[in-house]
């Protein structure tokens, strides 16, 4: 479509606006991560971070609390992605390959599942854990995480499995391969980017998770990443807070975030929003 | 918990594979391998959703207070956790609220996501792009980090919005907090929610756009169809399966709104008069200990979350099959 040349400036200048205002939330963490606590006290604000140092972040990395709740994440973040994707290959191989009885039943459950939302489950999910003995273990969280994801999980990749047709498979098998290794050999390496994907699926709904853990991880050395930040903003509520820290603390957790979430971000909303994008 | 039926598996399903292999190298392989695949999912799901649904469910039927905590055997109650959550004027109030806050808040949301995705379709191809990584790092963005930013933005002390605001004359802006009010409090949360859901409803709906096939645009565009009518008879009705939906995504969403409230509450506002449903639960079961009455909201939670889910979960049956 042809538009003048004006109503074209005009356009652009609002969308940069926009683009702007959106990113500027993310912007303003990275700058006062930067700036010395001086800096930020005053009264006017500084919006460069030009003078700023990497001292916030030298404080929060060296941080024993930070150190702890880090190796937290990691070992529920890794323990979920591993475990789901064990779990939801099979259950996509399941609904992609075979036509069972009882299929349409379980697929059914597993989107309405997905739907289901942590703040109605979990008040049970604490009685049950603390019944088991698993609060505040990496173990117990780990395991409400991945009943969460993999739902989703299952719903990502049966995509990718599908898409893989088994008649390559067979003719391998013709070939003389067995099914097994014609599986591991030619349809494998052919899921390896749907595994990734679903991989880094689980990764973020893990590491960013704050409502279960906040439920089930009830001691200060149990805390994962986002519980730990979460105390930064409960002690702002009571005394002047190092808001330089803060956002390096801040910065620090959303980091990899950014990064894993720009690799699969176009998988993820395709699955969300499923076939109505493709009318 | 979860590895055990995971490790059991293989044997036992190649068995199944292994018999029929030899006249039919293709499917069906024995019955009972695809059950075997769905075995581990279904044990977890059991184990970490079914059975506290389950629990929470025969729960919201009993006491359960702070006396059964310590061993009191839980008495049946019947329908009594509900009547008197149904006559308690304060659940009403959170429920009241928790849906004008839903409701508000994913109208705004979608809203605000169209009109992104319109402008994101006119747009050239430089600014388009601009626009688009912009609002992919904010919906990156972890909740809680997010949080500790917007926090930081209107802290009454030294946020930049009351600067902002004194700049351009709002003297009373001046040490202004935000979140005392349960108003302004609710309102800041709406527009963090808002911000963070724009850019998932902006890109899909933008998706939808790109395939309205631009000829039919532009042939009534030269019928003489003004932009908004060209947007109620083509655009609209194009892009009603994937608006819908995303409307409807955000409707349940925004319903169950917790961690960017309970983390604005933690930043110090008067939590009774600003929860919602997702924080009233979290209140009642561990501050209150009444796990009765938590359960019963909690059952009502997950019943209107399925109702509402109900279309999703058919649409996304439609593709599957």
């Amino acid at each position: 479509m042809r538009r003048s040349r004006t109503s074209r400036t005009l356009l652009t200048v609002l969308a940069l606006a926009v683009a702007l205002l959106w990113a500027f939330p993310v912007y303003w963490m990275l700058n006062s991560a930067f700036l010395p606590n001086v800096v930020l006290q005053s009264t006017t604000p500084t919006f460069l971070p030009f003078g700023g140092s990497v001292d916030n972040f030298r404080v929060v990395v060296t941080d024993p609390a930070f150190v702890q709740a880090l190796a937290v994440s990691l070992v529920v973040t890794l323990t979920t992605v591993v475990a789901a994707l064990v779990v939801a290959f099979l259950g996509a191989l399941a609904i992609s390959r075979f036509r069972f009885r009882g299929r349409a039943s379980f697929v059914v459950a597993l989107l309405l599942i997905q739907m289901l939302p942590a703040e109605g489950l979990f008040i049970a999910q604490y009685k049950m854990m603390s019944s088991l003995g698993l609060l505040n273990r990496s173990l117990g969280l780990a395991v409400l995480y991945t009943a969460a994801v993999v739902p989703f999980t299952i719903w990502m990749l049966r995509g990718f499995v599908a898409g893989v047709p088994a008649d390559l498979e067979e003719a391998a098998m013709v070939d003389g391969l067995s099914r097994t290794r014609a599986f591991l050999k030619i349809t494998f390496p052919l899921l390896a980017p749907g595994l990734v994907a679903s991989g880094v699926y689980a990764f973020l709904q893990a590491w960013n998770e704050f409502t279960v853990a906040l439920v089930v991880m009830t001691e200060e050395q149990a805390r994962t990443l986002p519980l730990w930040l979460r105390g930064f903003v409960q002690a702002s509520a009571s005394r002047e807070t190092d808001w330089g820290q803060v956002m390096a603390a801040s910065t620090l957790v959303a980091l990899p975030v950014i990064v894993f979430f720009l690799i699969v971000q176009g998988r993820m909303s395709s699955g969300l929003v499923g076939g109505a994008v493709k009318g | 918990m979860s590895t055990t039926p995971a490790v059991g598996a293989p044997p036992a399903g190649r068995r199944g594979a292994g018999t029929p292999h030899k006249d039919r190298p293709t499917r069906p392989v024995g019955r009972r391998l695809p059950l075997l695949l769905i075995l581990p999912t279904l044990v977890l799901l059991v184990v970490a959703l079914g059975y506290p649904i389950g629990w929470q469910l025969v729960t919201s039927f009993r006491e359960f207070g702070l006396l059964q905590q310590f061993g009191a055997p839980p008495a049946w109650v019947g329908l009594d956790n509900y009547r008197s959550l149904v006559t308690d004027p304060e659940l009403w109030q959170v429920v009241v609220r928790s849906l004008v806050f839903c409701v508000v808040t994913a109208v705004l949301t979608v809203l605000v996501g169209g009109a992104l995705a319109i402008l994101m379709n006119a747009l050239d191809r430089l600014p388009r792009l601009i626009l688009q990584v912009s609002l992919l790092l904010a919906w990156a963005m972890p909740v809680v980090a997010s949080m500790t930013v917007w926090i930081w933005i209107v802290d009454w002390r030294r946020g930049l919005l009351n600067w902002l605001l004194t700049r351009v004359g709002v003297e009373a802006a001046q040490g202004h907090n935000w979140l005392s009010q349960p108003l302004s409090f609710l309102a800041v949360a709406c527009v963090i929610v808002v911000w963070m859901s724009v850019p998932f409803v902006a890109l899909s709906i933008y998706a939808g756009l790109t395939q309205v096939s631009a000829e039919v645009i532009e042939a009534a565009t030269i019928d003489g169809a003004s932009f908004l009518q060209r947007l109620r008879h083509i655009i609209l009705p194009l892009i009603a399966p994937v608006l819908s939906i995303v409307i409807l995504l955000q409707l349940i969403w925004d319903l169950r709104v917790f961690t960017q409230i309970k983390v604005l509450q933690d930043a110090g506002s008067v939590a009774n008069e600003t929860n919602l449903l997702g924080t009233y639960v979290y209140q009642l079961g561990t501050g209150k200990g009444d796990f009765g009455s938590a359960s019963a909201v909690s059952v009502f939670m997950l019943v209107l979350t399925v109702a509402l889910s109900w279309y999703y979960v058919r649409s996304l049956m439609k593709e599957d099959s």
